[in-house]
């Protein structure tokens, strides 16, 4: 047993946190920045938080991730780090040539109270900012939230690069939230399709999707662009994709700039995807082509094949609570039963969310938000479940349980193909289905007895 | 940036110039001191490296923090201790398996290592300080697990906030009683490097629990291996061979261990030291309170394997363990050499860069040269001067205001405790036989004269050296090994080992014969190309078969 000193009595835990089904702001504000065109995201805090940052990034995407750092020492942390920024501005400029530098903070810099935007406004007072260049800054304190809170804090910042306009350029802002480079692909596919032009912020396809040719790009050609950004306050209107992750930026821009904004799910799913294309369609004035209604049609036509290896199946589900709202529907809508769902993220409309989308359930589902790993653990000991969904760290529970896993959702690190394929969209449904009933069906040649062992499943 | 054909052959100085030209004048300044040309071997006043200082804001270094180097590298490994990490969650979740410290705790045997313990500090922490949560973690730990010991680690607003991390770990040690509690001042900005944290780990250590233990230990030839933390599984195969020489080891500091290893660490008569730069420091203390001497030693390479199994059978001095010894090398030897017999006709005349953390640099360029091949540059991200140069300059290294916070402990013989294992006139005798103790020689004397020795290498020079040298492989860590491989450049995480392992002793060489022939012959670096990109003209029409 991996993790024995598990026990299955619950007892209450106030103040220990054990095996966290979240880390902390500034990865997601460093994820959300890569999703710029020409950007080198930028950690004002000691060094070991960008290595850890780019480290996780990396094991994830296996792609090189790119950031700089402010490098404090004891000195910077007590008298201010304004001039290791100052510093790392000019350096950076010189060295790696970026269109943009995100800046974010950490919890030592949020803590001795570095002010960023006065800090940047010195750098271009004092000319380290060359002509045509952008800063960008973010706070990201690590005790606040979760790195979803920083992957949207990041957001509102490149919201907040929009200038101050009267036209509109009919074009839609998407903010798709903490999803894959390959889901992001599929959003501009669908919205291609349906014929909606679109500004996707940020959009990490094409930079840590990239191909191996034998050149190094330290900045790709994939991301927004600065000037989209500053003319995403000219938009017709902004879908924000998932409450955590996306709703602040857009509604920054509705009140900054009048753009109105609609906070969706993110498109997992049947009925998530659904309501993200029938969005599409109403602010596009488009009807939607048959190739989409056909890819809808083939996703409910696996699940009507499929629906006896579905119906009834009992799920534990941790991960960030964008994704696990929509997922959890998903599983419904297939007659699974999410039964026990954790977030590390905090927020109390999660819990209310989870228990409306089970509310149909023949028992209730234990849910909790900043939740961790351990709680779910111990209540997969009293009551096993046939399926548990989550990050890579969920391995360690599905081998001491014996439960197949899929993983879903951030970080990855002993898988490929999250960067390829997509799990949004009605293409992205029928590989989580596909995926699902791998799983399953695996689980059942593995454990059948030989008379019961069939061909045809 | 991308690769062009290979130069005629660059002047090493000519390299350095290149390395700097782009920077500001005073990035240049500071940067040239800390890539040197080797010429250690020749010249009677080997050039002085730059190591050990602060980093250049905005350079996009390798490094990482002193809490890393702590919790991370040497408390980590530790198997039946809960380590609580005191912060937001971050440090704590970055730290949670992502080394490869394997760890064999048997049936029952208490293992911690899979999990996470974090006060996940929120902002009301921050505001009214940290103290009273920590203290309820430690006791639901208390509570949870009944562990043997509890360590605290600070991250970087706790030093700030002014929480006591010491305080309250006395506090609960004494409220248990069965329960060794204490603490690690390890926040982020402490020193410059992973490396403030390696002495931080080893003074508290030493302090709350070496020699805990007073029971002696059974067995012969008694020893401690220092600074081997069981990545990939090295340590078990050193154990492996130690065993099959008749060696005990009491205590592995720290891959595999328990709290009962460091516990008994002083009843060992001689420290094996691995990597000198996390672990110099216990072994400096243990031979001052108790006595054992410290010998460097190095499992990395077969022949090295074989030359530290030697040197300890030479320490004891017994015809019995000096026999066991040789028997052990001629029976793991021909499965070794029948290896690179196989392998080396393939990496032979080949080059390689190393830049890893503070000793793989130096010991893997033992296994490069069983191979035929050449490290042509090479440096740590966070070694200290000693470290490239010999502790012969120990004397001459000024601490400088970065690094003058980190403690340093004042220790003195034990009156009760302290056994000289050797007399003067024995040490002398081994010493004039060419046993150095207390002495690492350092990475320089082994690399080639015109090598390019680096410290804290940053991603812009990385990039640079492997356009200019492009060399057959690259080595170093999960943040360089994508870009380095986007070059089409062969890329080893020496600090990872790319999942694989064990690397230490006989049948970890022939691991990494094995690896390193996979990877600079992989066929996949001739795929870069379409071809229609190598012959983008149409000069001919299809032909329908």
């Amino acid at each position: 047993m991996l993790l024995k000193h598990t026990p299955t009595e619950v007892a209450e835990r106030k103040s220990l946190t054990i095996n966290p089904a979240k880390t902390c702001q500034p990865i997601g504000a460093m994820y959300a920045a890569l999703g710029i065109k020409g950007c080198l995201p930028h950690s004002h805090g000691s060094q070991g938080c960008c290595s850890y940052h780019r480290s996780t990034l990396t094991r994830h995407y296996k792609e090189p991730i790119s950031a700089a750092t402010s490098s404090f020492t004891e000195g910077a942390s007590v008298f201010g780090g304004q001039a290791n920024l100052l510093q790392a501005i000019n350096n950076i400029f010189t060295v790696y040539d970026p269109e943009v530098i995100a800046v974010h903070t950490t919890c030592l810099s949020e803590t001795i109270g570095d002010d960023l935007k006065q800090i940047a406004a010195k750098a271009v007072s004092e000319g380290k900012v060359p002509e045509g260049k952008t800063i960008i800054g973010a706070p990201t304190p690590s005790y606040v939230g979760s790195h979803v809170t920083g992957f949207s804090n990041m957001v509102k910042a490149m919201a907040q690069l929009a200038d101050e306009t009267d036209k509109k350029n009919g074009k839609v802002n998407i903010i798709p939230g903490w999803v894959e480079p390959s889901d992001m692909e599929e959003i501009k596919r669908l919205a291609s399709l349906i014929g909606v032009d679109i500004t996707l912020f940020p959009d990490t396809s094409g930079v840590l999707n990239t191909p191996l040719t034998g050149q190094y790009k330290m900045f790709p050609d994939g991301g927004v662009t600065v000037k989209e950004l500053k003319e995403s306050g000219q938009a017709t209107g902004t879908l924000a994709l998932g409450e955590w992750c996306s709703a602040e930026a857009a509604r920054w821009l509705d009140a900054k700039h009048k753009v109105p904004c609609s906070v969706l799910d993110m498109p997992f799913g049947l009925a998530a995807t659904d309501r993200f294309i029938d969005a599409l369609r109403t602010v596009a004035g488009a009807s939607i082509p048959d190739s989409i209604t056909t890819e809808r049609g083939q996703l409910v036509d696996l699940i009507s094949d499929m629906h006896q290896y579905f119906y009834g199946k009992r799920v534990a589900i941790f991960g960030d609570p964008d994704q696990v709202i929509s997922m959890c529907e998903f599983l419904r809508s297939i007659d699974m039963y999410p039964a026990y769902v954790v977030t590390g993220t905090p927020g109390k409309k999660f819990e209310k969310r989870i228990k409306e989308i089970t509310a149909d359930m023949p028992f209730e589902v234990k849910v909790k938000a900043k939740g961790d790993m351990f709680l779910l653990h111990q209540w997969m000991k009293n009551e096993p479940v046939d399926l548990i969904i989550g990050n890579t760290y969920g391995k360690y529970i599905a081998r001491d349980e014996d439960t197949p896993f899929l993983r879903w959702g951030f970080p990855i690190l002993d898988r490929q193909g999250h960067q390829y394929f997509p799990t949004v969209g009605y293409k992205g449904g029928l590989r989580l289905l596909e995926k699902i009933l791998d799983l399953l069906l695996a689980r059942k040649d593995r454990d059948a007895p030989e008379e019961t062992f069939e061909l045809v499943l | 940036m991308s690769i062009k054909p290979k130069m005629v052959q660059w002047d090493p100085t000519d390299i350095k110039k290149e390395l700097l030209k782009k920077y500001p004048p005073k990035v240049a300044r500071k940067r040239a001191k800390q890539i040197m040309i080797n010429e250690a071997t020749e010249c009677e006043a080997p050039p002085e490296i730059v190591a050990n200082v602060r980093t250049i804001p905005g350079i996009i270094t390798m490094r990482g923090c002193t809490y890393a180097g702590c919790k991370g590298v040497i408390m980590g490994p530790t198997r039946d201790i809960v380590n609580i990490t005191h912060g937001p969650i971050g440090c704590g979740f970055y730290s949670w398996l992502t080394r490869r410290n394997q760890t064999d705790p048997g049936v029952d045997g208490e293992n911690y290592i899979p999990y996470c313990f974090s006060t996940d500090m929120q902002d009301q922490d921050i505001i009214f300080g940290g103290e009273k949560k920590l203290e309820a973690a430690i006791q639901e730990a208390y509570d949870l697990f009944h562990p043997k010991a509890i360590c605290i680690f600070s991250t970087c607003p706790v030093g700030l906030i002014g929480d006591d991390v010491h305080a309250v770990s006395r506090k609960m040690k004494e409220k248990f009683g069965d329960c060794n509690v204490f603490g690690f001042s390890c926040e982020g900005y402490k020193g410059v490097s992973q490396s403030a944290g390696h002495h931080i780990a080893n003074n508290q250590v030493f302090t709350h629990l070496v020699g805990e233990n007073k029971e002696p230990k059974e067995g012969k030839y008694k020893i401690n291996l220092l600074g081997e933390y069981n990545i990939g599984g090295d340590g078990f195969e050193i154990d492996r061979i130690l065993k099959k020489c008749g060696i005990t080891n009491i205590a592995t500091f720290s891959g595999n261990s328990t709290y009962d290893q460091f516990a008994s660490a002083q009843h060992a008569d001689l420290s094996c030291v691995m990597c000198h730069r996390s672990i110099n420091y216990v072994a400096d203390m243990l031979e001052t309170k108790y006595g054992i001497p410290w010998i460097k030693v190095n499992f990395i390479g077969a022949k090295s394997t074989a030359k530290s199994l030697r040197k300890i059978a030479e320490y004891f001095n017994d015809p019995e363990l000096v026999k066991k010894v040789n028997d052990v090398i001629a029976e793991e030897m021909p499965e070794v050499e029948a290896a690179i017999e196989d392998i080396k006709e393939r990496t032979a005349g080949k080059t390689a860069m190393l830049f890893v953390g503070g000793s793989r640099a130096h010991h893997y360029n033992d296994l490069f040269a069983e191979l035929g091949m050449k490290t042509i540059s090479a440096g740590y991200e966070f070694g200290h001067r000693d470290d490239y140069e010999g502790r012969q300059v120990i004397p001459n290294i000024k601490v400088d205001a970065d690094s003058r916070n980190i403690e340093e402990l004042e220790i003195t013989p034990s009156p009760d405790e302290f056994k000289a294992r050797k007399t003067p006139a024995e040490l002398k005798a081994l010493e004039d036989a060419g046993l150095k103790f207390r002495h690492y020689d350092g990475l320089n004397p082994d690399l080639d004269k015109g090598s390019i020795i680096i410290d804290d290498l940053n991603q812009y020079e990385a990039e640079k050296l492997v356009e200019l040298l492009k060399p057959d492989l690259f080595c170093a860590g999960i943040k360089e090994k994508f870009s380095i491989q986007k070059l089409g450049i062969p890329m080893k995480q020496l600090h990872s080992y790319d999942s694989g392992g064990p690397y230490a002793g006989f049948k970890g060489a022939i691991n990494f014969y094995q690896e390193i022939d996979r990877l600079v012959n992989s066929k996949v670096w001739s795929y870069m190309k379409a071809p229609w990109q190598e012959n983008p003209e149409l000069t001919a029409t299809f032909v329908w078969e």
